[in-house]
Order: C-alpha cells, then sequence, then structure tokens
C-alpha cells in the first residue's frame, strides 16, 4: 500500500497560468508556468480581459505539460487544489472551474487556496517550517506582516495603509519611463547607482507594523519636477538606488523589529518583491547574527506559481478541508478568514 | 453515446444530458446569477437524476459564445477541463446556432441574437435546416436589419433581448418580421447536444470562445496606433 499523497494544483489569479504537481506536501514533482508578460507589456500593466483569454487558452495545455512533466496521470492525484482567491476575478475563474471540471470528472476532492498563503507556502518546498514563523509579504498587491503560529494560523500583524510596495515600485518606474514591469527594472538600475537622494521613511507611530509607500512615491516625483525646474538633473540610477534604498530599509528594520516583538524562529520572504536583488542582500544582513532563521525562496518561487498553491493546498487537504461544487473565485478573499475556515 | 451539454455563454444556465439521441434531462435557468457557484452543482444534480457517471460521458458539448465574455469561459473551462480528464471529445458550437434551433418549424429566415450593447448585436443568419445564411457577426442592428430588409423572406427572431430592439425590427421588416412566444427565446441545451452530434470534435487545445469582439484595451490600442 502507498501512502504517498499527490496533490495537482492550478493558479491563475493574475497573469500565469501555471499547474502544479506535489508529493507528500513538499516534494515537487512538476512546475508548468505559462507567462503572458508579453501580451501586456504594450499596456503597460495587466489587463484583466486578456490576461482571462490567455488562461482558458492556456489551461489544457499547461495541465497536460504537468502530468507529463510528472510522469503522472490524474488517477495517481489525490486531490486537486486550485487558487479561490485573491486576484482579477476573470481570471481567477478560469482556474476555479477548470479545477472543478477535473475534480468533478474524476471524483476527486478539491481544495481552495489562498494565493498570499500560497506565496508563503513556497518557503517550506525548500525547508520545514518552524512555528513561530513571520512572513512578509511583498508583492504588487500586498505588503504585510503574517504571523504563523502553526499551519494555515495567519494573524496579520502589519499591513501598508496606502499603496503595497511593488505598487510603489511601479509608479516610480514610470516616472523613470522604465518598461513593464517596473520593479526588475528599478533594481537592475539601483545595483549601478548610489543612494545619494535622501528620501523619506515612514516608520509611522512607535510599535506599529504598518507600512506607508505613498509619501515616499509622491517624494520621489516631487524631487524629479523640481529638480526639472531648476534645470538640475540626477542619474536615473542614483533615484532608483534611493528609492530602493528608503524601501529597503523600512521593510527590513520593521520585519526585524516583529521578529524579535513576538520571538519568532524563521522569517520567511514572500510574494513578486522578494526577487529584489536589494532586498533579498539587506535581508539576508539584518538576519545574519539573529536567532531567527531566514527563508527566501527561489527566484522561480517569488513570481505566481503553482507550486505554492500546491505546497499551500495539501496541508489544507490533510487538515481536512473540502471545497464544495459552488466553489467560486474570491477576488478579495481574506487570509485570516481562509486561515480560519482551513483549520476548522 | 452519451453527452453532457453546458451552456453559460448568456443569461441562461443550461446543462442536459442525451442518451443515445434521446434528451434524458434538461435543466435551464433563466436568472442573473453567478454561473461560476451554479454550474458544477447543476451538472452533479443532473448526472445523479439521470444516474450518468463521468466516465459514462462520451463526449461534452459546450456554447462557444458569443456572449458574456466571463460566461463563455465559465462554461468553456469546465468543459475543456472534464473533456482532459475524461480524454472524451469536446464540441463547442455556436451560442447564436444553439438559439436558432429555437426556430426550427418555421418557414423562412431565422435570426437570433444577443444585445452587445451600444445598439449593436451579436446575431446570424440561418435557414430552416439550419443553414448558415449569414456568418455571425457584433454589428450594428440598423445596418443587419438593411441587410435582412433586402432578402425578402420572412425572418424569426428570436431573442430574450427581443423588446430592446422590437420596435426598430418591425419599422425596418414591417409584416415579415416575426416573434416567436416567450418559451422560444431562450437557448435550449437539449438543441446544443443535437447540434454537437452533427460537428466533428474540436480539438482541446484549440476550441477556443468565440467572443466576436476584441477586449477595450486593444481596440483602444488598435485605434491609438492608427493615428
Ligand atoms: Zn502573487
Amino acid at each position: 500500500m502507498n501512502n504517498d499523497q499527490y496533490l495537482l494544483a492550478i493558479e491563475t489569479s493574475c497573469d500565469e497560468t501555471a499547474v502544479a504537481v506535489i508529493k507528500n506536501e513538499t516534494e515537487l514533482v512538476a512546475n508548468v508556468v505559462a507567462s503572458q508578460i508579453e501580451s501586456h507589456k504594450r499596456f503597460g500593466g495587466v489587463v484583466p480581459e486578456i490576461a482571462s483569454r490567455h488562461h482558458i487558452e492556456q489551461i489544457t495545455v499547461t495541465l497536460e505539460e504537468a502530468l507529463q512533466e510528472a510522469g503522472m496521470t490524474l488517477d495517481d492525484m489525490d486531490a486537486i487544489g486550485v487558487t479561490e482567491g485573491p486576484g482579477l476575478v476573470g481570471a481567477l475563474l478560469v482556474g476555479v472551474n477548470a479545477a472543478k471540471g477535473i475534480a468533478f470528472a474524476r471524483q476527486k476532492p478539491l481544495v481552495g487556496v489562498h494565493h498570499i498563503a500560497g506565496h508563503i507556502y513556497a518557503s517550506r518546498l525548500e525547508k520545514e517550517f518552524e512555528f513561530p514563523l513571520l512572513a512578509l509579504v511583498v508583492s504588487g498587491g500586498h505588503t504585510e506582516l503574517v504571523l504563523m503560529k502553526g499551519h494555515n494560523n495567519f494573524e496579520v500583524i502589519g499591513e501598508t495603509r496606502d499603496d503595497a510596495a511593488g505598487e510603489a515600485y511601479d509608479k516610480v518606474a514610470r516616472l523613470l519611463k522604465l518598461p513593464y514591469p517596473g520593479g526588475p527594472e528599478i533594481d537592475k538600475l539601483a545595483a549601478a547607482g548610489e543612494p545619494v537622494i535622501d528620501f523619506p521613511r515612514a516608520w509611522l507611530e512607535e510599535g506599529s507594523f504598518d507600512f506607508s509607500f505613498s509619501g515616499l512615491k509622491s517624494a520621489v516625483t516631487n524631487k524629479l519636477h523640481n529638480a526639472g525646474q531648476k534645470g538640475e538633473e540626477f542619474r536615473p540610477e542614483d533615484v532608483a538606488a534611493s528609492f530602493q534604498e528608503s524601501v529597503v530599509e523600512v521593510l527590513s528594520t520593521k520585519t526585524k523589529k516583529a521578529a524579535e516583538a513576538y520571538g519568532v524562529k524563521q522569517v520567511i520572504v514572500a510574494g513578486g518583491v522578494a526577487a529584489n536583488s536589494g532586498l533579498r542582500a539587506r535581508l539576508l544582513e539584518t538576519f545574519r547574527e539573529t536567532d531567527q532563521e531566514l527563508l527566501i525562496p527561489p527566484l522561480k518561487f517569488c513570481t505566481d506559481n503553482a507550486a505554492m498553491i500546491a505546497a499551500a493546498g495539501a496541508v489544507a487537504y490533510r487538515q481536512g478541508h473540502r471545497a464544495g461544487w459552488d466553489l467560486n473565485a474570491h477576488p478579495g478573499l481574506d487570509l485570516e478568514e481562509y486561515g480560519k475556515r482551513r483549520r476548522n | 453515446m452519451n453527452i453532457l451539454a453546458i451552456d453559460t455563454s448568456n443569461y441562461v444556465l443550461g446543462v442536459a444530458v442525451i442518451k443515445n439521441r434521446e434528451v434524458v434531462g434538461e435543466w435551464v435557468t433563466n436568472v442573473k446569477k453567478n454561473h461560476s457557484v451554479r454550474l458544477m452543482p447543476a451538472i452533479n444534480q443532473m448526472m445523479r437524476e439521470t444516474e450518468t457517471s463521468p466516465e459514462e460521458l462520451d463526449q461534452i458539448a459546450v456554447a462557444h459564445g458569443p456572449g458574456s465574455f466571463t460566461g463563455v469561459r465559465i462554461g468553456m473551462a469546465t468543459a475543456k477541463s472534464m473533456a482532459f480528464a475524461l480524454d472524451i471529445p469536446v464540441v463547442g458550437v455556436s451560442s447564436l446556432e444553439v438559439l436558432a434551433r429555437q426556430g426550427i418549424f418555421f418557414k423562412g429566415l431565422i435570426c437570433p441574437f444577443f444585445d452587445a450593447r451600444r445598439g449593436r448585436v451579436y446575431t446570424g443568419l440561418y435557414d430552416e435546416e439550419m443553414n448558415v445564411v449569414m456568418e455571425e457577426e457584433n454589428i450594428d442592428m440598423k445596418t443587419w436589419l438593411e441587410r435582412l430588409h433586402d432578402m425578402k423572406q420572412p425572418v424569426l427572431f428570436i431573442s430574450q433581448d427581443e423588446s430592446a430592439f422590437r420596435e426598430m425590427i418591425e419599422q425596418e421588416l414591417g409584416d415579415r418580421a416575426v416573434f416567436p412566444g416567450a418559451a422560444h427565446r431562450y437557448a435550449r441545451p437539449s438543441y446544443l447536444a443535437l447540434s454537437a452530434m452533427k460537428k466533428p470534435a474540436s480539438s482541446l487545445h484549440t476550441l477556443m470562445p468565440n467572443y466576436l469582439r476584441l477586449p477595450e484595451a486593444e481596440q483602444k490600442w488598435l485605434r491609438q496606433k492608427e493615428k
């Protein structure tokens, strides 16, 4: 009798159509991502309707590729997982309905997965979790500090009050006339510059683990505008480096303070901005000689993928969670609520 | 030959099971409610009532549009993934053709249409044998009616959006315009299955929605490019 557990997961919350197969919660057997980024570049951002169209075009191709890569069939799967939210509703709907189609056709259990839970569980593909742990989630839509005292137990102890860090990156990239997506472009530029401009850091009230990036964004706008009027010029490399320095300093300092305040054993960095080399370097330095172990997923697990959804879904499946045939897309799904439902 | 037919391309949510050319089950609602939530429970119920297990299915039929972009994709994602999981053929049928079949006993031309807003419609023209007389289009209703006018034949208009266009149609075609009763204005999934039986199976990966319309962002982008 073979007691290995296999789960196939689908992710379509934004602009990647992805399918993965995972064994026993942490062993990745297949991981296929069909990116659409080229289709959205000319619009300077993800166009929801175009994203949804690509998903429906790619979904069965991606499924087939993933099973081929795994060298398995749907017979071998114990359950089907899918991102139910948050994300673009039309995009999510393709994945959710495809997952339901497969699960119903083969009479397999169905598990709905929170996209951010997925980003956090990406780290578990590398190293077993030790609770309590703290996750710094940074992406285009999210900037938050999440405390986990156990599996699927999420407490948001700090979050952005305005823009997400990734949003600030995109806006500053546009100011500097960099191509979409702006984050990696700024990161590249920053590496060649010096943080000579002193942009503000939003620390907020003493003891708060919340973030705010809208002030920084305005400061960059004003600085460039004023400089232009005075005929001064900043090197774009230096603007990028100074902006990134401000973001990275706030993120790493707050993460460090929260890690100490909650006495966590591990610190996880999750989300697309976790691919930022400046942030990775600073966090490595910050946590080099501390009691907390720092887990940063490899680059391929920072951007959206289904491996992370499989990793989170397999845990929810083991915990006994089952979605009904009426599973829907939830574009604004709350992480704490989701965790509660998974544990009960 | 057992067929499961799925239509979520417009307001109608339709599911039917056909066994050996007999319609053993058909479920239709015409309410503006979430297809994504209701489709799979409807399929589950229909399969149970007709004592059909998924592995007994030989084919999936799906309405591939035109219609609501999201609605079309809900049905397509479900149909394609079921066909993939069961390794059976999937057949896409035009949502307009399915609707046109409601007029099967009419002697004349059949014009199904869906409101595409701003005076436009998704429409096509069929004869009594369901042959295509004019290809499907996303077109200004006025322009479309002028073309129908020139055909000098009675035309049956089938649409749940009838009331929005009825006056315009009668003005253009007068007595030659015919409107069916309420029971015939909605697409039926049994007709979808029967249409599918007459068509070759689509290739799973290349079967795509037929939107008849570019995304808004793409239209804008093309207009700007032309300037
Ligand atoms: Zn993401």
